[in-house]
């Protein structure tokens, strides 16, 4: 399917007289959304789109809050990634108080904070919400196509993932102090050491982590492999990919400068400092979802879109800092023959690639004698604004806040891993419908392919969608025959006009 | 021979002077409070610290104590009762735990944890209440604030500044600053004024420190309200006699 002909799906050019197919709601993600097909009288789809339905406001309702509060805050934008949240809004909050540097043990301590909850997310994503698809087919038997039917098929994999998801939980509680929303990160470091027993307790099971994220970058893998025709083309289509990447060029998680590349694997900017993201990422609205569409600047917004998440940061990392995964990774780069990977599918490979670099990351502190320092906290010359950028477990997650002189946030700007693979997710959705769905009648299985192809960008749709009065709307008045009789438009600059 | 009175049927012995609360204090037995504050004037606004004497409620903090009376305290209604006042303290205001710096650390949430509310029952009134960020050091959160005036009588009675007064009436009062601007940073308050500190709530805090305590190192991860007010009290008296 052409780039060109993937668009027009976009939106059809005629849609009076077209079945509306509805899936609602999206099964096996986080958050709520549904897609909407529109079809001809010979099942021929005219129109596919992707609609985030539901409405979280954050931008909105934190400004007056007191700057202090935010990353504990806005963590309550999700039970799955929350420390993402956390920690880009203390990354920002280290800005506003002068903290550009932190300790060294303020930093690992983060680090391992982050690593713990990629893994774990990784590990729910992976064996809870897409295996089922993965194991059994995307139209198998309903009733089994779930976590329950893993369990008690692959009682193993069930287990394996069971269990990397509570070593990830685990790392979360022993810093934290809760494994879902607890607090660590405060503006300038974090508010708890760490000890001796901690270190013990966390490093009695992780051995086996390794060895099982190492097996499970294998069930990965061979399930690719394995269907390799079907996976490489499975919603798949080119595109810009955009994540951190250190300085050298190699995997980041936790820090480092913005990476974008076109896709053929040249760069598009590199080494930018994420404070200056604005000068390279805009957003568009489109009338038809809450989520926006963010584009890189210098190609404009038809061409600018891009990815992220762990396709786009295994294809744009040079190489990856720990062994095993580096290995790994070298595996999957073989697959772009030279260039990126662009399948769809193969975003639960990388995705299995980037747990198994969390856990031996993971490894990689616990040993470090830095982790039990007992300087914690820096403070530095005060500013009014910050941003704070991070690898959240499904993407590159922006935090950008200002604060007036009295500490109270009065404007923030949350570009979330989901908003910015809406035009991918979306692309897939169009590319899926039209090979696997076009001129045929409709079954539950041949719908499940569609959820297939956005569950592989694990998206967090509850996390994506903030702005407030931003969205263009147009509203139609008909007659009880179907003639408009009025019709009204609100431009996303907030003006109205009657049209 | 001392003398005493009965609470819930045990034998409380108090000193001339003792209002019921303090004396079941004294002795180890810990009444539901917010508003009440050794070190200040007793207030009875809260009504957290209702018994019933002789079928009739009264606030234990106000109520003399008197030889021989009969105090019902933990009974089944009066526990319900608490309840239901706790409730009510939540929805008039704006109270977010969960991103609260004041979280583990409050006596409203530890007095619900308490008394053991499972939700907030009465819908909530979602009350517009301005904040006053306007002071450099300290935070007025009226979102927070359960009307208790414990800042109001600690201004006064232990700072001598006189900063606070409740204005308004009912449910629509609400916490007033004494200063030409109405605005915290036009007054006299300090971070280290007992006004700030002796706040059940988050309502009064000083600013940038929040979250500086980790979970399970908050006062109320330790030990419960009851716990921490009878053990605090029984430190006062034995300072003060």
């Amino acid at each position: 399917m052409t780039p060109i002909a993937n668009m027009q799906l976009e939106t059809a050019i005629h849609p009076e007289g077209l079945r509306r197919t509805v899936i609602e709601p999206i099964t096996r993600v986080e958050g709520h959304g549904k897609i909407t097909l529109l079809m001809d009288e010979q099942n021929h789809v005219k129109q596919a789109r992707l609609h985030i339905v539901e409405f979280r406001g954050f931008e909105k309702f934190i400004q007056g809050r007191p700057y202090w509060e935010i990353p504990v805050l806005v963590q309550r934008l999700c039970g799955i990634c929350p420390v993402s949240h956390h920690l880009a809004a203390a990354k920002a909050m280290d800005m506003l108080v002068g903290a550009r540097t932190l300790t060294p043990t303020a930093e690992k301590l983060r680090r391992l904070l982050h690593y713990g909850q990629t893994l774990q997310s990784h590990a729910l994503h992976f064996f809870h919400l897409a295996s089922p698809d993965l194991l059994f087919g995307y139209d198998a038997e309903v009733a089994t196509r779930n976590i329950i039917g893993v369990i008690q098929a692959h009682p193993g994999i069930a287990v394996q993932g069971v269990m990397l998801r509570k070593y990830g939980q685990e790392v979360i509680r022993v810093l934290s102090g809760k494994r879902v929303h607890g607090n660590f990160a405060i503006p300038g470091g974090v508010n708890k050491g760490f000890t001796k027993e901690d270190c013990n307790y966390l490093k009695k099971d992780l051995d086996q982590v390794i060895k099982w994220s190492q097996s499970a970058v294998e069930i990965a893998r061979g399930l690719y492999t394995g269907n390799l025709e079907e996976n490489a083309s499975f919603g798949a289509f080119r595109s810009n990919f955009l994540s951190l990447a250190a300085p050298d060029g190699s995997f980041e998680l936790y820090d480092g400068k913005l990476r974008a590349t076109d896709a053929d694997g040249g760069r598009i900017f590199d080494q930018v400092d994420y404070a200056n993201y604005l000068r390279h990422i805009h957003e568009e609205v489109k009338s038809w979802s809450y989520m926006k569409f963010p584009f890189i600047v210098a190609l404009g917004n038809d061409a600018g879109w891009y990815r992220v998440g762990p396709l786009a940061r295994i294809n744009n990392a040079e190489r990856m800092p720990t062994p095993l995964a580096e290995e790994a990774r070298k595996r999957f780069a073989a697959m772009g023959e030279g260039g990126p990977v662009h399948a769809t599918m193969a975003y639960h490979w990388a995705r299995m690639i980037e747990m198994l670099y969390a856990a031996e990351a993971i490894r990689e502190l616990l040993d470090d004698p830095d982790i039990y320092g007992k300087d914690l906290l820096i403070q530095g010359e005060r500013a009014l604004e910050g941003v704070g950028v991070i690898e959240a477990p499904r993407g590159t997650l922006f935090h950008h806040y200002v604060v007036d002189e009295n500490d109270a946030v009065v404007k923030a700007n949350l570009i979330v891993a989901t908003t910015n693979n809406n035009t991918a997710m979306n692309s897939a959705v169009r590319e899926v419908a039209a090979h696997y769905l076009d001129g045929k009648e409709l079954t539950e299985g041949l719908l499940n392919h569609i959820e297939v192809a956005i569950r592989a960008y694990d998206p967090c749709l509850s996390c994506a969608t903030h702005a407030l009065g931003k969205m263009p709307l147009e509203v139609e008045l008909l007659d009880a025959q179907g003639r408009q009789v009025h019709r009204l438009i609100r431009n996303a600059d907030g003006s109205c006009e009657e049209g | 021979m001392s003398s005493s009175f009965f609470l819930d049927g045990k034998a409380i012995p108090f000193k001339e002077g003792q209002t019921v609360l303090q004396a079941a204090m004294s002795a180890g037995h810990y009444i539901p409070h917010l508003c009440w504050r050794p070190e200040l004037e007793p207030h009875s606004s809260c009504r957290l610290c209702t018994v019933i004497i002789s079928g009739k409620p009264f606030s234990s903090c106000t109520q003399p104590a008197m030889e021989g009376q009969n105090v019902e305290c933990d009974t089944p209604e009066l526990k319900a009762m608490r309840r239901a006042v706790t409730q009510l303290l939540f929805v008039e205001g704006n109270h977010y735990c969960p991103s609260c710096e004041e979280s583990g650390g409050c006596k409203l949430q530890a007095t619900a944890y308490y008394l053991g509310m499972q939700d907030n029952h009465f819908p909530h009134q979602f009350p517009v209440r301005v904040r006053d960020s306007s002071h450099p050091l300290v935070n007025l959160d009226r979102d927070r604030c359960i009307r208790c005036e414990t800042c109001v009588r600690a201004s006064r009675e232990l700072d001598g500044k006189n900063v606070f007064a409740i204005h308004g009436r009912g449910i629509r009062s609400k916490l007033a600053v004494n200063s030409p601007t109405g605005l915290l940073k036009d007054s006299g308050i300090s971070p280290e004024d007992m006004a700030v500190k002796l706040c059940p709530t988050g309502a009064l805090t000083v600013k940038r420190v929040g979250f500086e305590f980790p979970i399970g190192q908050r006062i109320f991860d330790q030990e419960s309200i009851a716990t921490l007010e009878l053990r605090e009290y029984a430190n006062q008296e034995a300072v003060h006699g």
